[in-house]
């Protein structure tokens, strides 16, 4: 899908890289900067509003994790947000067939970046043991993923254990403000990845 | 009691011409029919004071390609009477030339999806369906995927979204 | 009970007969089931209807059946504990004491989800009349299980053709007058209550024994057989390599699911797999008619009160 923003003649388009450039040699405004991605970070990281695209028997593992034992809310991650355009994390929970690539495809690039696909179950992953005429096998043939939550399905545990690990990684990233780019160079890497057509 | 089943009997009587095979089995009883008058014999089934077939449970296609039999591929009815109890099978085998056969979405509202999901999966046309088109697979699909000779294994892309005004 | 209704048609065919404690365990397990996929009907209809509390109470009930689950064939949700034959072991020792525990605490979430919801005006005004099915069009539409239970059709296919042994329990088919929502809502808390009756009654006579049948033709010899004996060893084998050989013929076979009638019509060519397996799900017939049946109403109406309540099983649709 063409983005259809438009692109700003001054080059970045985020205020905060500008204000960086300008600002460069300056140690406190570089400490304050990294002060600043940090905040940003854990910002992020705390409050992941996921949106579930769940289609199939790890969506019930889906709902399981959200309530009242495994509880996602400890890890600030319970607002499930039904519309991709308030959601930043998307939980693709279940099998994915040829038919709903699309959706599944238009529903991502709907979502605002920074944005994060969680890949749950082996279904979701690799097609697991759908070897079929209607199966995708795997995801990543047409999004980047970020983390893989393996099992069939995987059990609440595993999944919160993919959470954190989610958040580990927006740590590390720490507050990555050229988001557009990276993403250009994943899904540009994505659409090189040969697709399994059996 | 001649030992038959009601539903056979009476669908001899009235369509004799039409029983091509009887399979009894206690509880699980299947007539083999021409595909000609299969929704009048439907409309009878249901109808019928003594039969009152008013759940039809299933349809679906079946491809005999692999145990050589002719003609290759069947149409099933699963039909079940709720004040008698009956339950009762129809088979309706078909050609491969011409796979077609009338539907019965006007008797039951409820053979419309599994009418769409045979041919869908066998390529198998329902005359007179109100909106016979692919159900599981998507529209760029080719071919049909459960017919022993489709490569069960060999994916097809959807590249586009269907409008989402259908379906 | 998924499982029981592809076994019971394998078995049923090959008429293998099964020990009284497997089937007795099989219906506690199926009832345990039917509990579990009415919570999850309930339990996220009901967040779409704003009532968010019972999605906890009902995942209570669901994380102490898992619990029972877990502890028996090792997985949660995609459940593999029956066996053509029986079981593929006998429950472990500890299973007394937890499905105590879920008999017990099970009707207290239970209670809980009814004060909140039964004389919520919220609630009621928002299923009351919405979604009404006749019960001439559930049965045109061919309606099952709860949803034509609700429409006020009496058919249950444990009592009409019972298996597995439901003619020895004691249990009532809930049904409805109106058909809307409401009765929907109605006919799955009742069914709850039914299943945990029975579920009491089976653990209260559950009856000594194997747990899987000893028939060459579809169990695989205890280990220490397969070691000594060279008759058990060549089954096992048969058995590994070829998989359950089943004669040759068609047939239909129909459990209840929690859905609904849950067929199988099996073509067999006589080798260890199934030729054609089509599987008649109960949702598949119900959600054609959500077309029909949605027009004239508000969106949130056919979405939150309707569908969900009718319970559809994306699962199910999407084969």
């Amino acid at each position: 899908m063409v983005d259809k923003r438009p692109e700003n003649p001054g080059g970045d388009t985020h205020g905060l890289d500008q204000v960086v450039i300008t600002t460069k040699l300056n140690p406190f405004i570089k400490a304050l900067k990294e002060a600043g991605q940090k905040t940003a970070a854990w910002a992020r990281r705390s409050s992941l509003f996921p949106y579930t695209f769940g289609t199939a028997c790890c969506g019930i593992e889906l709902m399981a994790y959200m309530a009242s034992y495994t509880d996602a809310a400890r890890f600030g991650a319970e607002v499930v947000r039904f519309s991709p355009r308030q959601a930043d994390c998307m939980i693709v929970a279940g099998t994915i067939t040829d038919k709903q690539v699309p959706i599944l495809k238009m529903i991502y690039d709907q979502m605002l970046e920074p944005k994060y696909v969680i890949s749950m179950g082996v279904c979701a992953c690799t097609g697991g043991f759908y070897r079929a005429y209607h199966v995708v096998q795997g995801i990543d043939e047409f999004i980047p993923v970020d983390v893989y939550v393996a099992g069939c399905p995987p059990a609440p545990e595993s999944l919160l254990y993919g959470l954190m690990r989610l958040q580990e990684r927006i740590d590390k990233e720490g507050a990555d403000f050229n988001t557009r780019e990276r993403l250009k160079q994943r899904m540009a890497e994505v659409d090189a990845r040969p697709k399994d057509l059996g | 009691m001649d030992g038959e089943p009601i539903t056979i009997r009476k669908l001899r009587e009235r369509f004799g011409g039409e029983v091509l095979d009887v399979q009894r089995r206690p509880g699980d009883d299947a007539v083999t029919l021409k595909r000609g008058r299969i929704p009048d014999i439907a409309r009878f089934l249901r109808d019928d004071p003594e039969l009152r077939y008013g759940y039809l449970m299933d349809i679906c296609g079946v491809d005999y390609l692999d145990l050589e039999i002719q003609p290759r591929f069947a149409v099933i009815y699963h039909l079940y009477s709720l004040e008698h109890g009956h339950r009762i099978r129809l088979k309706v085998p078909l050609d491969e030339t011409d796979a077609e056969l009338d539907s019965v979405v006007p008797v039951w509202d409820g053979a419309n999806w599994f009418e769409r999901e045979a041919f869908d999966m066998f390529g198998i046309k329902f005359r007179g369906h109100p909106f016979l088109r692919r159900i599981l697979t998507h529209h760029q699909f080719v071919g049909h995927p459960l017919r022993k000779d489709y490569d069960h294994g060999k994916r097809q892309l959807c590249t586009e979204v269907w409008d989402l005004e259908f379906e | 009970m998924n499982n029981l209704g592809y076994c019971h048609a394998i078995e049923e065919w090959m008429g293998i007969d099964i020990p009284p404690r497997a089937q007795a365990l099989r219906v506690f397990f199926n009832e345990m089931h039917r509990i579990l996929d009415h919570c999850v009907c309930l339990g996220p209809g009901l967040v779409d209807l704003g009532a968010l509390t019972n999605l906890w109470y009902l995942f209570n009930i669901r994380e102490l059946g898992y619990e029972l689950i877990e502890n028996a064939c090792g997985s949660r949700l995609t459940t593999s504990y029956l066996r053509v034959g029986g079981l593929t072991r006998d429950v472990p020792s500890d299973f007394y004491k937890k499905a105590k525990t879920f008999l017990k605490e099970s009707p207290k979430n239970l209670t809980d989800v009814r004060r909140l919801i039964e004389r919520n005006r919220i609630f009621v005004e928002r299923t009351r009349d919405i979604g009404v099915v006749s019960k001439e069009d559930a049965m045109a539409w061919g309606y099952t299980g709860p949803c034509a239970r609700a429409s006020g059709i009496n058919y249950d296919v444990r009592k009409v053709r019972p298996y597995s042994g439901y003619e020895n329990y004691e249990f009532d088919v809930p049904l409805g007058d109106r058909g809307d929502a409401h009765d929907r809502y109605m006919v799955r808390i009742e069914e709850m209550v039914q299943s945990l009756r029975i579920m009491q009654q089976v653990l209260d006579n559950l009856p000594e024994g194997a747990a899987s049948t000893d028939d060459p033709r579809a169990f695989i010899p205890p280990k220490h057989e397969t070691y000594d004996n060279i008759e058990a060893l060549m089954n096992h084998f048969k058995l590994i390599y070829e998989g359950i050989r089943v004669p040759k013929g068609d047939w239909y076979s129909f459990t209840e699911a929690a859905n609904g009638e849950l067929g199988f019509y099996c073509v067999s060519d006589g080798s260890g797999n199934p030729y054609r397996v089509k599987v008649r799900p109960p949702c598949f017939a119900i959600c054609q008619s959500i077309e029909k049946i949605a027009v004239g109403h508000m969106i949130p109406g056919p979405d939150g009160d309707r569908r969900k309540l009718m319970n559809i099983i994306a699962g199910e649709l999407d084969r």
